[in-house]
């Protein structure tokens, strides 16, 4: 446990002591990534680790991958991810920092856009937007798979930790939860990374 | 995972939105804003490693709020729309019941509950960042999420072969934008507005040359996202 002095700032603002601007940056960059989410939270992971490890450093490599599984992890919706990354960050207001960012664009989106009907989604260009954005959708889910598997991939015991992970999900359809369990497992006792 | 696709829009859920009940939508509807956000919460908490197959559950067997065609017919909309998924439908059905009040409820119980708990486990982590053993959990628990979520890109990847860029062009497009994002670390902006552009003025071209007959099923409609919804 940290000290109790620093212990309710660092969970009220986080650990880094952002500036105005940068929590305006935060906020804002999450706003933008709402509008790009074009299959689901998870695909902006990428351009979030890009920003927020590269570019800002405001985040350790492992520490967003962590932030990644964790939300995976618990139960709920996958976007929660985003709130993980968001406490990690800037505390509490991190979280609503980036959850607001992420969820205010594409919610007053779909409050305006549910008089659509079934009509509209198979106009042609709708189907011209699915169908051009699938592929698209899958080449950013397989960009998540890499950049939180990068940092480990110079171990080879994490190799054959995903190559297993992935057998076993696309052979069996286990639950999520137990691959990350012996994930957590073997990762505590120091096999991988 | 075969493409479903959408029938027209029947009357019955026009009738279900204005509150006219039809037999034949076979709907119930939620009686208030505190039992939306109780059946959303419930149903975010069964979701571990994504909530579409459950919201399918809770919603269309087990509520009856919806039939099998409306939802999804609101899953394929809030696949339009960008942001979140499950979110997005949360919010659509939140709103065709009780408006924005419900919209707002349904959207409460996704997110609330599941939130504190998710919360509550990265604290915790971050207290004990200072542990190899923690640390070394959410390395290997990190590794696995690769995994689950490459896997997931797989499981997703054999409707390519209906795609109007067909499959190599298809395969291509995908290739492309992973070694922009992934390897390059180029700005998800510029790949989604270049590539996304580019691939949507293609697939708008080769809809246009196959010129199905109107209302026919479309070869190219993206089916449901796989459920799991990573």
């Amino acid at each position: 446990m940290s000290e109790p002095a620093t212990f309710l700032p660092s969970l009220l603002l986080g650990p880094l002591q952002l500036t105005p601007a940068d929590w305006a940056a935060l906020f804002g960059h999450f706003l933008m990534l709402s509008l790009l989410a074009v299959g689901g939270a998870i695909t902006t992971a990428p351009d979030m680790q890009r920003y927020v490890v590269g570019e800002r450093h405001w985040l350790t490599e492992a520490q967003f991958s962590g932030s990644v599984a964790l939300a995976q992890a618990a139960p709920g919706p996958n976007v929660l991810f985003v709130a993980v990354v968001g406490y990690n960050i800037g505390g509490l207001l991190g979280v609503v920092a980036t959850m607001a960012g992420t969820l205010l664009p594409s919610t007053l989106l779909t409050l305006r856009a549910s008089h659509w009907n079934a009509q509209y989604a198979r106009s042609r260009g709708v189907r011209a937007l699915h169908a051009g954005l699938a592929p698209i959708t899958l080449g950013l889910l397989a960009a998540t798979g890499w950049i939180l598997f990068e940092p480990a991939a110079a171990d080879w015991r994490s190799s054959l930790l995903v190559a297993g992970t992935i057998a076993l999900t696309l052979r069996w359809r286990v639950s999520p939860l137990w691959p990350i369990a012996c994930g957590a497992l073997v990762g505590a006792l120091g096999w991988v990374g | 995972m075969s493409p479903t696709p959408v029938p027209p829009e029947p009357p019955s859920s026009q009738a279900a939105v204005t509150g006219r009940g039809n037999e034949a939508a076979a709907t119930r509807r939620p009686g208030s804003c505190t039992e939306l956000f109780i059946v959303f919460t419930r149903l975010a908490l069964q979701g571990f490693g994504g909530v579409l197959p459950v919201a399918q559950r809770e919603l269309v067997e087990r509520e009856r709020w919806l039939t099998a065609p409306q939802f999804l017919e609101l899953l394929a909309l809030s696949q339009v729309l960008p942001g979140p998924n499950v979110i997005n439908l949360s919010l659509m059905v939140g709103q065709r019941f009780l408006g924005l009040r419900g919209a707002l409820s349904a959207m409460a119980g996704m997110l609330c509950v599941p939130m504190v708990g998710v919360l509550l486990l990265a604290a915790l982590a971050a207290q004990g960042q200072r542990h190899a053993m923690v640390t070394g959990a959410l390395r290997g628990m990190g590794i696995v999420s690769a995994g689950l979520i490459t896997a997931t890109a797989l499981k997703l990847a054999s409707p390519l072969k209906r795609s109007p860029l067909s499959l190599p062009g298809a395969v291509l497009l995908g290739a492309a934008s992973f070694v922009a994002v992934g390897l390059l670390r180029w700005p998800l902006v510029a790949v989604v507005f270049g590539l996304g552009g580019l691939a949507f003025g293609w697939a708008a071209w080769r809809i246009g040359a196959q010129a199905p007959a109107p209302g026919a099923p479309a070869p190219g409609d993206r089916p449901p996202k796989d459920p799991r919804d990573v």
